[in-house]
C-alpha cells in the first residue's frame, strides 16, 4: 500500500547551518513512526516541514498522493493533527472552545460537535466536567489531553506529535504514554512522533527513524538498531540511554 | 416684446433671489476672529456687539492664535473680519515695513481684504513710569530720561534683545546705559509699584497702566513703529456689515482702550468690557449664559472632539498596528510615522493643518490633530500585543488550518486585546487632555475657559476648564477599566 507521507530530496537550511540534508523518507499508513535523535538532529524540522510551518529549500513532500503546495496547504492541514510539547492551547479560550475551534469555524452542526466532543473525552480520558476551564486552570497532563483532542477533532489522517510528553512528570508521562498507545491502536492512526527518549520510542513506535546532524542514520525497530547498528553513533546513542538497555 | 417679457421675468425672479440670498445670509453668521490676548478679544466683542445691534447674525471665534492663523483664516474666507495692527500688517503680512496706509490698503485688496481706518489708539512698545514720580521729576517724554541717569530701568528680556528694542532706542535717544536690570513683564509692574525700578517697557495700552496709575512717556523722536488698531475684513462683505465696522473708526483712544482692557481683566469678561464701550450698564445675569449651561456646552464639545478622534484613531490604528506587527520596511515606516507625528508640538500641528482648505478654523482641524496624536499608542500597542504572542501558539493556529484572516480574528486579536485596549485607553486619556488645545483654533471645548483664564490671569476661570477636564480623564480611565472586564477574554485575566 502506498505510504501516506512521502519526502523526496527534502532539505532545509537556516542561514549557513544545514538543518536537514536532502532526505527521502516515507511514512506508512496506520503505523506510528518515531523520529529520534539528539537535540538539533533535524527531527523537529522534518515534522514542521510536513505541516509546512517551514518551507523546504528543495525537494517535494506528498501527502496522500498529493504534492503539498501553498495553494492546498490549508486543506491539507485540516487533515493533519499537530500536538506540541506545551500543548499550544489558546489561553483565551476554554478547553471546550480550544477543541471545537476548527469545527465551529467549518460550521459543524452543534449536535455533531457535541457528540464528537464526548467521544474524544472518553477516548482521551478527559473529564467532561473540566471542559469549561481555561488552559491555565488545567494540569500539564490535562492540557496535553486537550491538545490531543483538538488535534483529533476533525479525524485527521495523520497525527504529528512533537515531544508531546516532554514537559510532564514521570507518572503523568507514563499514564499518557499508555493512553496514547491505546488511542493509536483503536483509531489505527497514522502518526509521526518526535522524541529524544528511546524508551518512549520503543514503547509507542512501530518503527524508529534515528537521525543525527540533519541526516537519517538508521531506520528500523529498536531490536534492529541494537542488533545491527549502522555505525558507531547508533551504538553510542542506544548505550547512552541506559534505562532501555537495562529493561 | 421679447425684451419686456424678459424684464418682467427678471422683475419676478429678482425679489425671490434677493430673499433667498438674504435667507442665506441669515443662516450664515458673520464670523469675527480674534488673537489670543485680551485686547484682541475685547475689540472683537465690540465689533460683535455693534453688528448684533443692527440685526446682523454674528459669532466670535475667540482667541484663534497668532497673526498667521488669523490671516490665513481671513484669506480663505473662514472668518469675515478680525482686529489687527498696522505695524503687523506692514511687517508680517505684507512684508513691506515702510508702506503707507494707502499702499497697504491697495496691497490688501489683492487678497480680497479691506482695512478700516485707525480705530484711534496705538498699541506699541512704550516706556512707562509711575505718574507721581514722573510729575515730580518733570519727565514727560523719552528724551527727558537723558537728564536722569540715576533712574533705574527694569526691562523685559525680550525688549533688551529685540532689534527694535532697547539698544537702538538708547542709541537714538542717547540714553545712559547704566542702571538696567532684566526683569519679567509681570514682576516688572510690581517692581515699578514698590519703587525698586523707575522705568519699564510696556505695551502702550496695557491694562496695568491704568490700574497702577502709570504714564507712557511720549516717543518724541518717533522711534517705535506704529501699531494702530484697525479691522481687516473681506471686501465682499455686505455694505451694511462694512459700514458697522467702519463706524468704530476713531472711537477708541489709548486711555479708553486701557480702561476697557483693565475692565476685561477686572470683570473677567470680555463681553462686559465691550458693554462698557457702548456705555451700557452690564447685566450679566440676563445676557450671559449660565455657568451650568456653559459647562455643559464645553463638556459636550470636548467629548465630541475627543470621542470622534478616538474612534478614527481606533479604526485606522488597529489595522496599521496589524501591518506594523509584521515588521519589515512597512512596519518600520508605520511606527516611524506615528512616532514622528507624536513629536510635533500640538500648537505646530494645529498651525500646519489650519491652512489646508478642508480643515481651516474648525473642529475638523482639532479632530484631525487629536486623531494623529491618538494613533501612536494604539498602533504600537496593537503591534507589540501581536508580536508578543508566543511562537508555539502562533504555529498552533497555523497548523490547525485556519486561514490568515481567521487566525487574526479568532486567535491573535483576542490574545492581544489587553494590550490593544491599553493603547486605546492611553489615547483616550491623552485626547481628553490635548483636546483643551482645540480652543486655540476656536474649536471650543474645555480649553475655552482655560484659555480665557490664562489671558485674564484669572485662576478661577482656568479651573472651570481644568477641573472638568481632569474629572473627564479620570472617568474615561475608569470606564475603560470596566470595558477591560467586558472585552478581555476571561482566560487572559486568570
Amino acid at each position: 500500500m502506498e505510504s501516506l507521507v512521502q519526502l523526496s530530496g527534502v532539505s532545509k537550511t537556516y542561514g549557513s547551518s544545514i538543518a536537514l540534508h536532502p532526505t527521502d523518507l516515507d511514512f506508512a499508513r496506520g503505523k506510528t513512526t518515531v523520529l529520534i535523535g539528539p537535540s538539533g538532529c533535524g527531527k523537529s524540522t522534518l515534522l514542521r516541514l510536513v505541516i509546512r510551518l517551514l518551507d523546504p529549500d528543495g525537494g517535494t513532500i506528498s501527502f496522500d498522493g498529493t504534492p503539498v503546495t501553498l495553494a492546498n496547504i490549508s486543506d491539507l492541514r485540516r487533515r493533519i493533527g499537530y500536538v506540541i510539547q506545551d500543548g499550544g492551547l489558546f489561553p483565551h479560550l476554554t478547553a471546550r472552545k480550544n477543541v471545537l475551534l476548527m469545527a465551529a469555524h467549518l460550521k459543524w452542526p452543534a449536535g455533531k460537535m457535541q457528540s464528537r466532543l464526548s467521544e474524544l473525552c472518553a477516548l482521551t480520558r478527559f473529564p467532561e466536567s473540566a471542559l469549561d476551564r481555561f488552559p491555565v486552570e488545567l494540569s500539564g497532563g490535562q492540557r496535553q489531553r486537550i491538545s490531543l483532542m483538538r488535534a483529533l477533532m476533525l479525524s485527521p489522517q495523520l497525527l504529528l506529535l512533537d515531544e508531546p510528553l516532554g514537559a510532564l512528570d514521570p507518572l503523568v508521562r507514563a499514564a499518557l504514554q499508555k493512553d496514547l498507545k491505546e488511542i493509536f491502536q483503536r483509531l489505527n492512526q497514522t502518526a509521526i512522533l518526535v522524541t529524544h527518549d528511546l524508551a518512549e520510542a520503543a514503547y509507542l513506535g512501530d518503527e524508529i527513524v534515528l537521525m543525527n546532524e540533519g541526516r537519517v542514520v538508521q531506520r528500523g525497530t529498536l531490536s534492529d538498531l541494537r542488533a545491527r547498528p549502522a555505525n558507531a553513533f547508533v551504538g553510542d546513542f542506544i548505550t547512552a540511554q541506559r534505562s532501555v538497555t537495562l529493561s | 416684446m421679447i425684451g419686456t417679457s424678459f424684464i418682467r421675468r427678471i422683475g419676478l425672479i429678482g425679489p425671490i433671489a434677493l430673499g433667498f440670498l438674504s435667507g442665506l445670509a441669515n443662516a450664515e453668521p458673520v464670523l469675527i476672529g480674534s488673537k489670543k490676548f485680551t485686547e484682541s478679544y475685547v475689540l472683537a466683542e465690540i465689533a460683535k456687539r455693534a453688528l448684533a445691534k443692527t440685526g446682523v447674525p454674528v459669532d466670535h471665534r475667540q482667541g484663534m492664535g497668532g497673526t498667521i492663523i488669523l490671516w490665513q483664516a481671513l484669506q480663505s474666507n473662514q472668518i469675515a473680519t478680525y482686529p489687527e495692527y498696522t505695524g503687523t500688517i506692514a511687517e508680517e503680512i505684507l512684508k513691506s515695513p515702510s508702506a503707507t496706509l494707502n499702499e497697504m490698503r491697495e496691497q490688501l485688496a489683492k487678497f480680497g481684504v479691506g482695512m478700516t481706518a485707525e480705530l484711534g489708539f496705538n498699541n506699541t512698545y512704550a516706556l512707562v513710569m509711575r505718574r507721581d514720580a514722573a510729575r515730580q521729576k518733570g519727565i514727560r517724554a523719552i528724551s527727558d530720561l537723558r537728564n536722569h541717569p540715576d533712574l533705574k530701568l527694569g526691562l523685559t528680556h525680550e525688549f533688551l534683545d529685540r532689534k527694535d528694542g532697547w539698544r537702538p532706542l538708547a542709541e537714538k535717544y542717547r540714553l545712559p546705559a547704566s542702571n538696567i536690570v532684566g526683569i519679567d513683564h509681570g514682576l516688572g509692574y510690581e517692581a515699578l509699584r514698590n519703587g525698586s525700578v523707575d522705568v519699564k517697557d510696556a505695551y502702550s495700552t496695557d491694562a496695568k497702566i491704568g490700574e497702577y496709575e502709570l504714564i507712557a512717556l511720549e516717543d518724541d523722536l518717533q522711534f517705535f513703529p506704529q501699531y494702530k488698531a484697525v479691522f481687516l475684513y473681506r471686501l465682499e462683505l455686505p455694505p451694511n456689515v462694512i459700514a458697522v465696522l467702519r463706524s468704530l473708526e476713531g472711537s477708541l483712544d489709548e486711555k479708553r482702550m486701557i480702561d476697557l482692557n483693565a475692565a476685561a481683566e477686572r470683570l473677567k469678561s470680555y463681553a462686559q468690557a465691550a458693554d462698557l464701550y457702548f456705555a451700557e450698564p452690564s447685566s450679566p445675569a440676563s445676557r450671559e449664559e449660565s455657568f451650568s449651561h456653559k459647562l455643559w456646552r464645553w463638556t459636550a464639545r470636548h467629548l465630541q472632539l475627543a470621542g470622534v478622534s478616538l474612534l478614527l484613531a481606533v479604526a485606522v490604528g488597529i489595522p496599521l498596528g496589524i501591518a506594523a506587527s509584521r515588521g519589515g520596511a512597512a512596519g518600520h515606516l508605520i511606527l516611524g510615522f506615528v512616532s514622528a507625528v507624536q513629536t510635533i508640538p500640538s500648537l505646530a500641528l494645529l498651525a500646519l493643518l489650519v491652512p489646508i482648505p478642508f480643515f481651516g478654523i474648525s473642529p475638523r482641524t482639532a479632530i484631525a490633530a487629536l486623531f494623529l496624536y491618538g494613533l501612536l499608542p494604539i498602533v504600537r500597542n496593537t503591534a507589540t500585543g501581536l508580536q508578543d504572542i508566543a511562537k508555539p501558539i502562533r504555529e498552533s493556529a497555523i497548523a490547525l488550518g485556519l486561514e490568515p484572516a481567521a487566525r487574526l480574528r479568532k486567535v491573535y486579536l483576542p490574545m492581544a486585546s489587553r494590550s490593544i485596549l491599553g493603547g486605546i485607553k492611553t489615547s483616550a486619556v491623552i485626547n481628553i487632555g490635548t483636546a483643551t488645545l482645540a480652543a486655540l483654533i476656536g474649536a471650543g471645548g474645555l480649553g475655552e475657559p482655560i484659555l480665557s483664564g490664562l489671558n485674564l490671569n484669572d485662576h478661577a476661570t482656568i479651573l472651570q476648564g481644568a477641573i472638568p477636564a481632569a474629572i473627564l480623564a479620570l472617568l474615561v480611565q475608569w470606564s475603560f477599566d470596566l470595558l477591560d472586564r467586558l472585552l478581555i477574554p476571561r482566560g487572559l485575566r486568570l
